[in-house]
């Protein structure tokens, strides 16, 4: 009794083997199919912009940690997945100290000045991504096609030599067959012109359990539907651009979206409206980046007036 | 079939094999118990024997007027040799009674059958309940007798046995239930007839075929018993949920199940409730799984109640490595202990032993509202809003987010992956707001 070795804290006694290092690791693998899709189609330059991103995000991190005397959180490798998910929505041939630029604002401006991981009331990667695109429209528009072209380009579109699908059909009426789309074997960002490796990356998040289907389920749906009504082609809206890659990969941040189920249903739906409003009557072509952003800052709006109801709550009825 | 359940919960590893196969085995008898005068829900009892003194088993040797209590009987015969505060499981001392076993263990003549059930009113079975020292062996302790009587105005239609044991490692009632199913079904039928029902449902989780089947067995003669399988899955066995999943009923916030006509008692009870009836036995002994990866020989034993927890080490062979943490209880809501000099009571159905390698000593990570305390809240609360409201000392609105509604079960901090302290922090808003509420 005297010399007792007993550790007493607090119930449950048990934990569960996934940390938030896990999920963050488990993000960075996700993200591999799109990575490797990104790689085969735009070649190494897309590499390099991945390394470079990644690589900044994470000195960013470190050096502000260091810099504020606080610990240096590089370790929980969420400095790595938003430098990666910012290197994978921006085009292959962008200089790299652009792309450097980019992840040092996400990760400073965009996480650090707010207080660092949990804290950030935006995505911190399409916070760089936002940036990037006001600062240097040029080289944020200047698109390629993949290394691996596809038979699908033919003549007529040889005076289209780098617009992305939505670019194309908003300035010239071409609509890009599904194929290529499904495929990733046209114009786009890195990581987000092949719809597969997008879904393969989702499947496995979704099986792991870290992202539920609700905020990219509503987003996609919301798009689809709207996109219907408004005459739009649905599948064509569903595969072209960021739709996918946003839906799943950024709607899906923890930190920035809602934790209620309904705030979440909301939350997507409100990005497919933003993405289909941009998209069709907006100045740019895409709006997946400003409709998430956007709708970021309802968030803790959100969370606030859909509260669950309570097991065994009776509400008053309105 | 779909088995039923609640929404939320968390899919917790269960740690079961440790002992689910080990036949419940009579703890040597001790050479001596500490009985404390307080181990239920309720008013402590005053002693009702001196130092010196001695008793028999099942002589009742504490007891109070309150109206909500529960008396104490003697597990063993021999001599009172120290009535003083001794610590308890909780963490506080209790004034306690020590006896030392004669180890003849001669019976009281207070202890005789009370004859069939057929014969007994409703009031007197709930006397009897009442007198054998009965409360729920589950964990909460809360006196039987007192639960059965519903207030005025409101009644029962339905009696829940719980038999789902859905805290990790501990098999004490899966194997009550293999073993000795007529009994837990003559429990349930007496536990009906003193609620007044006449329809009762054993729900137990499906991890525990051989439990059910014994169940259904026993239950077969028997009408308005029915064995309803259940979706393993944490915690399937708290009472508001195990109401929701059987009979899809929701107990009203800050309400009680017999709000919803429904009372539920834990399988063990209903064995206890039939052993005061068919042989008058009180209540001073229970089956306690002594387990985990520290213990030689992990055991189900039907141990005295007030036998100190080092001596059931002692049973089940000492340590094979060395504890780092005792536990009573499971490792989800148990308690943690500091010593090993602390009695069984009557609400302790298991005592569970981790190495420091099982002990999560990791710090806390920022929360990254990841959600998943919300998917897994059990009661459908938001717990990273109550408990960061809790952290800074904001409890007005962790009681607007529903802190009092919280029943503990630790599912939140089981799945948080920035292993934040989720529970702790609620249950000190909890009891904050209830302090506030009482200065009112």
């Amino acid at each position: 009794m005297a010399e007792n070795q007993f550790i007493v804290s607090s119930s449950p006694h048990l934990r569960s083997e996934v940390s938030t290092p896990v999920i963050m690791r488990d993000v960075i693998i996700a993200l591999l199919p799109p990575s490797f899709a990104g790689i085969y189609l735009f070649g190494f330059r897309a590499l390099a912009v991945m390394i470079v991103g990644t690589l900044a995000a994470v000195i960013t991190e470190a050096v502000i940690e260091r810099a504020t005397h606080r610990p240096v959180t590089i370790g929980d490798y969420s400095a790595a997945v938003a430098g990666l998910l910012l290197a994978l929505v921006l085009p292959p041939d962008i200089p790299l100290w652009i792309v450097a630029v980019g992840s040092i604002v996400a990760i400073g401006v965009g996480k650090q000045v707010f207080g660092g991981l949990g804290h950030n009331p935006f995505n911190p990667a399409l916070i760089g991504r936002a940036v990037l695109l006001a600062s240097w429209p040029v080289a944020m528009t200047t698109w390629r096609w993949p290394v691996a072209s596809a038979p699908w380009m033919g003549k007529g579109f040889d005076i289209l030599t780098s617009a992305t699908p939505l670019a194309a059909l908003k300035l010239s009426g071409i609509k890009t067959p599904y194929g290529p789309l499904f495929w990733g074997t046209v114009a786009g960002s890195i990581g987000e012109t092949s719809a597969i490796a997008v879904l393969i990356g989702a499947a496995y998040l979704l099986i792991r359990g870290h992202i539920t289907w609700r905020i990219p389920g509503y987003y996609i749906l919301t798009v689809a539907v709207l996109s219907l009504l408004f005459g739009q082609d649905p599948v064509f809206h569903v595969l072209a651009g960021g739709l996918l890659f946003g839906a799943f990969f950024m709607a899906t941040d923890y930190v920035s979206t809602p934790v209620t189920p309904k705030g979440q249903a909301i939350f997507g739906i409100g990005c497919g409206v933003l993405t289909v409003l941009i998209r069709l009557y907006g100045g740019y072509p895409e709006g997946v980046c400003y409709s998430i952003l956007i709708m970021d800052a309802t968030t803790a709006l959100l969370d606030r007036f859909t509260r669950p109801r309570k097991l065994g709550e009776v509400r008053r009825s309105a | 079939m779909r088995l039923k359940t609640f929404r939320g919960g968390a899919h917790v590893p269960h740690f079961k094999e440790l002992t689910a196969t080990k036949p419940i085995r009579d703890a040597r008898l001790p050479a001596k118990v500490v009985v404390a005068l307080h181990q239920h829900t309720g008013a402590p009892c005053e002693a009702l024997v001196k130092v010196g003194d001695h008793v028999k088993v099942g002589q009742k040797i504490g007891d109070s007027k309150a109206a909500l209590t529960a008396p104490v009987h003697a597990p063993v015969s021999g001599k009172v040799v120290d009535i003083a505060p001794y610590p308890q499981s909780g963490g506080r001392e209790v004034v306690s009674i020590v006896i030392e076993s004669d180890g003849l263990q001669e019976v009281a003549d207070t202890v005789r059958p009370k004859g069939e059930l057929d014969g007994l009113s409703q009031g007197d079975l709930r006397e009897i309940i009442r007198e054998a020292g009965i409360v729920g062996l589950g964990g909460a302790a809360f006196p039987t007798y007192f639960k059965l009587t519903p207030p005025p105005g409101k009644s029962f239609d339905t009696l829940i046995i719980n038999g789902s044991e859905c805290e990790p490692y501990l098999t004490a009632d899966q194997r009550l239930m293999m073993e000795r199913p007529e009994d837990a079904i003559f429990g349930t039928r007496v536990l009906m007839k003193a609620a007044g029902v006449s329809r009762a449902f054993i729900g137990i989780e499906e991890n525990k075929p051989e439990a059910i089947e014994a169940m259904q067995k026993a239950a077969e003669r028997h009408s308005g018993i029915e064995i309803v399988p259940l979706a393993a899955k944490y915690p399937q066995g708290a009472e508001k949920q195990l109401i929701k999943a059987i009979v899809n009923r929701e107990v009203p916030c800050g309400g009680l199940p017999v709000d919803v006509g429904v009372i539920v008692n834990n399988v063990g009870t209903a064995v206890a409730v039939g052993e005061a009836i068919s042989t008058g036995m009180p209540l001073v002994e229970r089956v306690v799984t002594v387990t985990g990866s520290p213990v030689k020989e992990p055991s189900n034993l039907k141990v005295k109640i007030g036998t100190l927890v080092s001596d059931l080490v002692e049973e089940c062979e000492g340590f094979a490595s060395e504890p780092a943490k005792v536990i009573i209880g499971g490792p989800m809501m148990g308690v943690a202990q500091f010593t090993m000099d602390i009695p069984v009571t009557k609400g302790t159905s298991g005592v569970l032993f981790l190495t420091i390698d099982e002990v999560s000593l990791e710090e806390p990570l920022p929360c990254v509202r990841c959600g998943k305390c919300v998917e897994n809240c059990p009661m459908h609360l938001l717990p990273l809003f109550i408990s960061q409201y809790a952290d800074a000392g904001r409890f007005d609105e962790a009681a607007e987010y529903g802190a009092m509604d919280c029943i503990e079960c630790g599912s939140c901090s089981f799945i948080c992956p920035s292993r934040r302290h989720l529970v702790q922090s609620i249950r000190l808003a909890k009891a904050e707001i209830a302090a506030r509420r009482r200065k009112k």
